[in-house]
């Protein structure tokens, strides 16, 4: 077995513009059950269903509803995001418009994120012809940039609209859910860009085409975005469902001795797994981000970059994630220095754990995933 | 009135006077001035009508809103895993070296200011900085050096 590539994202091979047609034409509920039957599930990283989405949003009744494109790609390892702007922006534009047709939204956002400022230049024309194309159909759907500025939490979807509406970028509390009461307290569909550019493509290849991909758990595929001890770094789409061996026999360097999966909120992998593990919702799913670690580099060294990652981005609103993560730093420098025994290392696996329950959003609920998969495999690098 | 009262004005009348405008207030400044002044927060308050602690409270919040002086031009050298193995440190070392300053602090003729920051998405072509806007990939000390020679020149201008 080897991985399969595929061309989906960044095929040039169809006017988008026919696809917008082709779905305008079609029934709002022919659109969404479309989506649902391809079983796309989102892939900015917690894979709720797309079409379920699109669905409960299109449901509730309200004046105003928005459509969130969220662009603010943060994840340590992740920068397929920002090449599907450049490359294929009108997919994504395409992929709004037809979400704000099927659940009755006459605004889109894409939020990007302030460190690809640069991205505008190019971008803002190009929204501007197809907010033109739009008006020209007749439709009401108008698409604005908002930018972030450098907050890794604000792409968790709350704390996005928080920083939309001129606030600080603190995650909301859990229901209400965005399509019930998202930005300015309305009804909001916020979807990953790349998740954006699959509706689209599935309106154009059909549901069943995308599903004959990957697995029953993950239909379709998948941008991955491939970095660290590798000689072919860079962007790759690849059918879901894979086998984490598979990968690094081809995108290993081979001296692979771990890879890190959905980037530092996600699982590290050691050797020993890679023929266990499955890249997918079934098994480890990824917001693409893979980063390769060969013989050559310390394990405790990632995890500290890791955590000191967490500290500096934790938006500080709730004391698990706040503390935890401080303590989690310098619990694993007092072990490696010596000041504490390796046994300490059992006890800041617990407050992990904790957090994982105890934590506000995702982000701190999530800083378990790595220290453990790391402690519990490379514990010798750690403690020694 | 100064210039930054003239530029706060005009960006209010640009976004529109309300809360969600306040991002966008606020990036505009630091895109002309590269930090949020005193001055300039309680500025945005007034003319925008809330109140100076919201302000504050947002622009605390986020790593480019700066509430700090910086140079005319801000360097931000990734950090993250990718680009700590690929080396960031020998471009941070070459750029201390260059401007003889250290990470956190800014030039004394106010040119640069050389900060860290986390992941920019250019993992696969590390290490990566940031100056301002523009994107830097695949840096040597050398080739970060000579980006830094296109901003000497252009304030001197
Ligand atoms: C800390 C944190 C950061 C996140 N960053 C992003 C991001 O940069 N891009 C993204 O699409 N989703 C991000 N998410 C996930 C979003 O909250 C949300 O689930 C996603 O945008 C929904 O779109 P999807 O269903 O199309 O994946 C993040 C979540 C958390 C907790
Ligand atoms: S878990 Fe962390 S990032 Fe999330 S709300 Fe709590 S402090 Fe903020």
């Amino acid at each position: 077995m080897s991985t399969k590539k595929v061309d989906i994202i960044f095929d040039a091979g169809c006017a988008i513009i026919d696809v917008l047609d082709k779905g305008l034409a079609m029934s709002k509920d022919e659109v969404i059950n479309e989506i649902i039957n391809s079983g796309l599930k989102g892939r900015g990283g917690a894979g709720f269903p797309t079409g379920l989405k699109w669905k409960f949003a299109a449901s509730e009744q309200s004046d105003k509803k928005y459509i969130i494109c969220n662009a603010d790609e943060g994840e340590p390892g992740t920068f397929k995001d920002r090449e599907i702007l450049t490359k294929v922006p009108e997919k994504v534009f395409v992929g709004m418009a037809l979400c704000s047709y099927a659940v009755g939204a006459e605004e889109g956002y894409i939020y990007l994120r302030g460190e690809y400022n640069y991205l505008l230049k190019d971008l803002q024309p190009k929204i501007d012809i197809f907010n033109n194309q739009m008006q020209q159909r007749g439709h009401k759907f108008i698409i604005k940039v908002k930018s972030g500025s450098g907050a890794y939490v604000c792409g968790e979807e709350t704390s996005l609209m928080e920083s939309m509406e001129g606030k600080r970028g603190e995650p909301r509390n859990k229901p209400p859910f965005p399509t019930v009461a998202g930005y300015n307290g309305k009804p909001t569909v916020i979807n990953n860009v790349e998740t954006l550019v699959y509706t689209t493509m599935i309106i154009r290849m059909g549901s069943n085409d995308f599903k004959a991909l990957g697995t029953a758990d993950s239909s379709g595929s998948k941008v991955f975005s491939v970095s660290g001890d590798t000689p072919n770094a860079g962007i790759f789409e690849l059918e879901l469902g894979m086998k984490l061996n598979e990968f690094v026999e081809e995108w290993g360097d081979g001296d692979t001795k771990a890879v890190q999966v959905g980037g530092a909120s996600g699982h590290c992998v050691p050797r020993k797994n890679f023929d266990k593990t499955i890249i997918g919702f079934e098994g480890i799913p990824t917001g693409g981000s893979m980063m390769i670690f060969n013989s050559s580099r310390s394990m405790y060294n990632v995890l500290k970059n890791y955590l000191e990652f967490f500290v500096e981005e934790s938006c500080g609103q709730c004391t698990p994630c706040r503390v935890g993560c401080q303590q989690l730093l310098k619990g694993i420098e007092a072990i490696k220095k010596g000041e504490k025994s390796p046994a300490y290392l059992e006890d800041l696996k617990k407050l992990a754990e904790s957090m994982k329950i105890a934590a506000k959003c995702g982000l701190g609920q999530s800083v378990a995933n790595p220290f453990i998969s790391i402690a519990d495999n490379f514990k010798e690098e750690i403690i020694y | 009135m100064s210039n930054t009262e003239i530029l706060i004005k005009e960006l209010v009348e640009k976004h529109g006077k309300c809360r969600n405008s306040l991002m966008p207030v606020l990036q505009g400044i630091v895109a002309k001035e590269r930090f949020l002044s005193e001055e300039a927060m309680k500025k945005v308050a007034e003319f925008m009508d809330i109140s100076a602690a919201d302000v504050y409270g947002t622009a605390s919040f986020y790593t480019f809103l700066d509430t700090v002086p910086r140079g005319r031009n801000v360097i931000r050298v990734c950090q993250t895993i990718s680009c700590d193995m690929a080396g960031k440190d020998e471009i941070i070392n070459a750029i201390e070296a260059a401007l003889k300053i250290k990470v956190g602090e800014t030039t004394h003729d106010g040119n640069f200011s050389l900060l860290k920051a986390n992941c920019m998405g250019w993992c696969h072509e590390g290490p990566v900085m940031l100056i301002n806007d523009d994107v830097y990939t695949k840096l040597t000390p050398q080739t970060a050096l000579e980006a830094l020679e296109k901003y000497v020149v252009s304030t001197n201008n």
